[in-house]
């Protein structure tokens, strides 16, 4: 009996409990998401959304899965094989483990990880190739210039979420999510990182729409011009795997939005998951709010935005954040 | 300097554009949801055309089968089928010249015709082509006894174009039989 | 340096050139825009010969929707063929009415009441405003915002329910008649009217928040296709387009018809000719037609709405006529031959988006594909009324 429980606490197990109920929480938000951003849509252009399919249209996102996985998955003829299928699965692959390092409450870890914010980063670099090869790999010319665009999009913004980060890394003193959740406990409400360090939080906010291909920085899936962008060639369940890839995505940039500056799992009366989930979704909602309010951005002013704006933004955040600390101490 | 000033403005705009969704989100949809609910405003509308029938006969179109409505058509869609009572149903003689007339709307100087003592040709068939109609409102315009008149008729569906062949001396007939039966209950 | 573009009738450039292109001519990419769109053009298409991102050279493929009106103009006859108007441009549909009929009276020399004058005139402003504000909702969503279609659908709803009240249709009028309009105002049609303008003077200013002073937006249209004013009189543009580059030329104005000389109203003009000023002069015009509306309600005479000595047929005399009204894209222009027949002899639509169209082939040389897309928009153009 000892060994069975003892076996049971081996942090393998742990990990693979982990996992799993990760990836459930990734498919449910999937569904969730969906039929969220419909709603959100369709309450914007003043009418109903989703309505028929169950009561209000709650069963809509289930009917559109069935139907994306019962399609049939057609390749183009000269596509490369390899990369065509691969692209989908390595978009989607690497969400569960960023959000391993990600604490949901305060007992809900799926593993402590000092480099953290490091992992998360990496394996959310893993998308760029994974849009790379869908376009390369696609054979189309659409999916081509689609996926240049996305690929230079998501360079080109990892620089200024990485300094934002670094900047709650610095005031924390750590890269491990558990000491940044942490540390902004002590006084409450007041002691989130926001209020500390608000032009980070914004340079985070836009440069995750901009990684997560979100409008108003959708160019890579710019209907009106490219048809679909790099998702061009894909359908049935490989669309299926991109666009459960990219809700993924933005649930993984709110989470990570949450515990860098809004103080994670902790909450004024009562601490816990559901503050956690609270501020995702109210952060998700915020990016879908701006999904239907603009229009696009030019790549070239996308980008320009990115060097001219963010990027010294955030450096001077950096050494300004830097010098403080430095004074303090 | 002025860049700023510009991008502050920009930005401020940006939260402007978000005010407006976000107090459009709180309002109340202004679609109509059919089936639920329908529009109110049919009155108006120009569907189909049907026969109206002579006042004391509701059994009777006020049709004198003159085939003006016939040959005014854009699109021909108008089969009208008629004949002299005591002769066998006659092949329409086309007046060419009555093509390029135009007769003015009802309500202007133009006496109505009455038609039953006049009326010598017999109405046997209407059918109405309503794939090709374009809804110009010619052929109800230009009837001399004003017996086509627009129907309310949008809630249409059919599953080929068989459907929406319609026979109008038919339809005056049903309109007729069902309006007895209301009137007997 | 690029090259001019030039068209020849042997089929676009690309297929006649089929055999050589290809063979080190440097990397560029040929591809369609089109013709089936996501966004609301109609069925154009446009070969696109892109270096990058860069545009070296765009060709309008034309044909995908022509109808043949012109012929139909040929084999109906003069009744017959009004409701073929309604269908041409289908967006502005009351001005088409309005150029055939005008053509129609002016060879005949008949005369149209007064207050079937002021009607037309109602009916044809607040049609202008409806075609404006679907290519504002359509304009932005080609540009990525999903939200402002929809708002602008919701006026046009609105718009579309008065127009149903004299014209019994929704999109598709065949409301006008030689000599008159078909059906008189109805008190209903007024009180609404009067309503909508009220509605719609509160809706202009949420329309300027949300999207024309939005950065983004600004960042779209703002140095992007300036047109010189010699380049637009050399394809013979018309309408906002031209308006936009600094020429205040509107048929309204310059070759007054029917009673638009006894209205006050302005002609905006924008400065630059790029696609922010095209935008800046659609939504002035908007507040104008509102202008024009409430001048023509508060000043509606009675009378007959329609000539009430028409003849009996519709026979022009020999001859020939042109008359041009101005369109919500420009000047819409029907040219008729008359062999004094019951069916005309040739029937010319001019149509303000064939002239308007080929700016763009020259314009979006040299800029990026979503600068071509930007500029396509802000033409307004409208495929069934450049194909006919």
């Amino acid at each position: 009996m000892t060994q069975i429980l003892q076996l049971l606490m081996h942090p393998l197990v742990h990990l693979l409990v982990a996992l799993i109920a990760l990836l459930t929480f990734i498919a449910l938000n999937g569904l969730i998401l969906v039929y969220v951003e419909r709603k959100v849509a369709g309450f914007i252009q003043r009418r109903p959304g989703p309505f028929e399919v169950g009561p209000h249209g709650l069963l809509q996102p289930l009917a559109d899965a069935l139907k994306l996985v019962g399609k049939q998955l057609v390749m183009p003829r000269e596509a490369d094989r390899i990369l065509f299928w691969a692209a989908p699965l390595l978009s989607f692959t690497p969400v569960a483990i960023c959000l391993l390092p990600i604490p949901f409450g305060p007992h809900l870890l799926g593993l402590n990880v000092n480099l953290g914010v490091l992992l998360v980063l990496a394996f959310s670099g893993l998308n760029v190739l994974a849009l790379c090869l869908a376009g390369w790999g696609s054979n189309n010319k659409y999916a081509l210039l689609g996926a240049a665009r996305a690929v230079a999009q998501s360079v080109a913004y990892e620089i200024p979420l990485l300094l934002s980060v670094l900047c709650v890394a610095f005031t924390c003193g750590s890269l491990n999510f558990v000491d940044i959740t942490a540390s902004q406990t002590t006084h409450g409400l007041l002691s989130w990182n926001v209020f500390s360090q608000p032009l980070a939080f914004l340079i985070f906010f836009v440069s995750a729409l901009a990684e997560t291909n979100r409008a108003p920085f959708d160019l890579p899936e710019a209907e009106s011009e490219l048809t679909a962008g790099f998702h061009t060639e894909y359908s049935g369940m490989g669309f299926g795997l991109f666009f459960l890839a990219e809700y993924s995505y933005m649930i993984v940039v709110c989470a990570v939005a949450s515990v860098l500056f809004l103080g994670g799992w902790s909450g004024p009366f009562f601490s816990g998951h559901w503050w956690m989930l609270g501020k995702i979704y109210a952060l998700i909602l915020i990016m879908m709010w701006f999904r239907w309010t603009y229009p696009r951005v030019r790549f070239d002013q996308l980008l320009n935005i990115c060097w001219k704006w963010l990027i010294p933004l955030s450096l001077i955040n950096l050494l300004g954040t830097a010098l403080i600390i430095n004074l303090v101490r | 300097m002025a860049t700023i000033q510009k991008t502050l403005k920009g930005l401020w705009s940006l939260i402007v554009g978000l005010k407006v969704t976000g107090k459009e989100f709180c309002r109340p949809w202004i679609t109509v949801h059919y089936p639920r609910q329908e529009v109110t405003n049919l009155d108006s509308y120009r569907g189909h055309i049907d026969l109206v029938p002579v006042s004391a006969n509701p059994l009777k179109p006020l049709c004198i089968v003159c085939r003006r409505c016939e040959e005014i058509c854009p699109s021909g869609c108008i089969h009208i089928e008629g004949h002299m009572p005591g002769e066998e149903k006659e092949a329409p003689v086309r007046q060419l010249l009555l093509i390029s007339n135009v007769l003015l709307p009802h309500s202007a100087a133009r006496e109505p015709v009455c038609a039953t003592d006049k009326t010598l040709r017999v109405l046997d068939g209407f059918t109405l082509n309503y794939n090709l109609c374009s809804l110009c409102g010619l052929c109800v315009q230009n009837c001399p006894v004003s017996s086509l008149t627009f129907s309310q008729d949008v809630y249409l569906a059919g599953a080929s174009r068989k459907d929406f062949e319609l026979d109008l001396l038919q339809r005056l007939k049903g309109r007729a039989g069902s309006a007895k039966l209301k009137h007997a209950a | 340096m690029l090259d001019k573009p030039s068209f020849s009738l042997n089929g676009d450039y690309y297929s006649s050139r089929f055999s050589e292109l290809g063979k080190g001519e440097g990397d560029t990419l040929i591809l369609n825009l089109g013709p089936q769109h996501p966004s609301t053009h109609g069925v154009l298409r446009v070969i696109v010969e892109l270096d990058g991102e860069y545009v070296r050279r765009a060709e309008p493929v034309l044909g995908y929707i022509h109808r043949m009106h012109e012929k139909m103009g040929e084999v109906k006859t003069y009744v017959q063929y009004l409701p073929n108007m309604g269908r041409v441009d289908y967006l502005h549909a009351l001005a088409w009415n309005w150029a055939y009929v005008g053509a129609v009276e002016k060879l005949m020399g008949l005369e149209v009441p007064s207050r079937a004058e002021y009607i037309r005139v109602i009916t044809c402003e607040l049609n202008r405003i409806s075609s404006h504000l679907l290519w504002w909702g359509a304009y932005v969503l080609d540009l990525g915002g999903f939200t402002p279609i929809l708002y602008a659908f919701d006026d046009r709803e609105m718009l579309m329910d008065i127009l149903q009240i004299p014209t019994g249709s929704r999109l598709t009028y065949c409301y006008y008649r030689f000599g008159g309009v078909s059906a008189d105002l109805s008190e209903t049609f007024l009180t609404q009217t009067r309503s909508f303008i009220e509605r719609f003077k509160t809706r202009i200013p949420m329309y300027h928040d949300l999207v024309t002073e939005n950065m983004i937006l600004r960042g779209r249209c703002e140095d992007i296709g300036a047109l010189p004013v010699e380049m637009a009189r050399r394809y013979g543009a018309t309408g906002p387009v031209l308006r936009g580059s600094g020429v205040a030329y509107d048929v309204r104005r310059m070759e007054p018809y029917s009673v638009y000389d006894q209205f006050e109203f302005d002609i905006p003009v924008g400065k630059n000719g790029d696609a922010m000023d095209r935008y800046d002069v659609r939504m002035a015009e908007l507040k104008q037609s509102i202008r024009i509306i409430e001048q023509a309600l508060n000043r509606i005479p009675d009378g007959p709405f329609i000539n009430p000595d028409l003849p009996d047929r519709i026979l022009p005399p020999k001859g020939e006529v042109y008359f041009a009204v101005e369109g919500a894209r420009g000047k819409i222009g029907v040219y008729l031959l008359s062999d004094g027949s019951a069916r005309p002899y040739r029937l010319k639509l001019r149509a303000p988006g064939f002239s308007n169209l080929h700016v763009f082939a020259e314009l979006a040389q040299g800029t990026i594909l979503a600068d071509a897309v930007s500029i396509l928009g802000s033409l307004d153009l409208v495929i069934p009324e450049i194909d006919r």
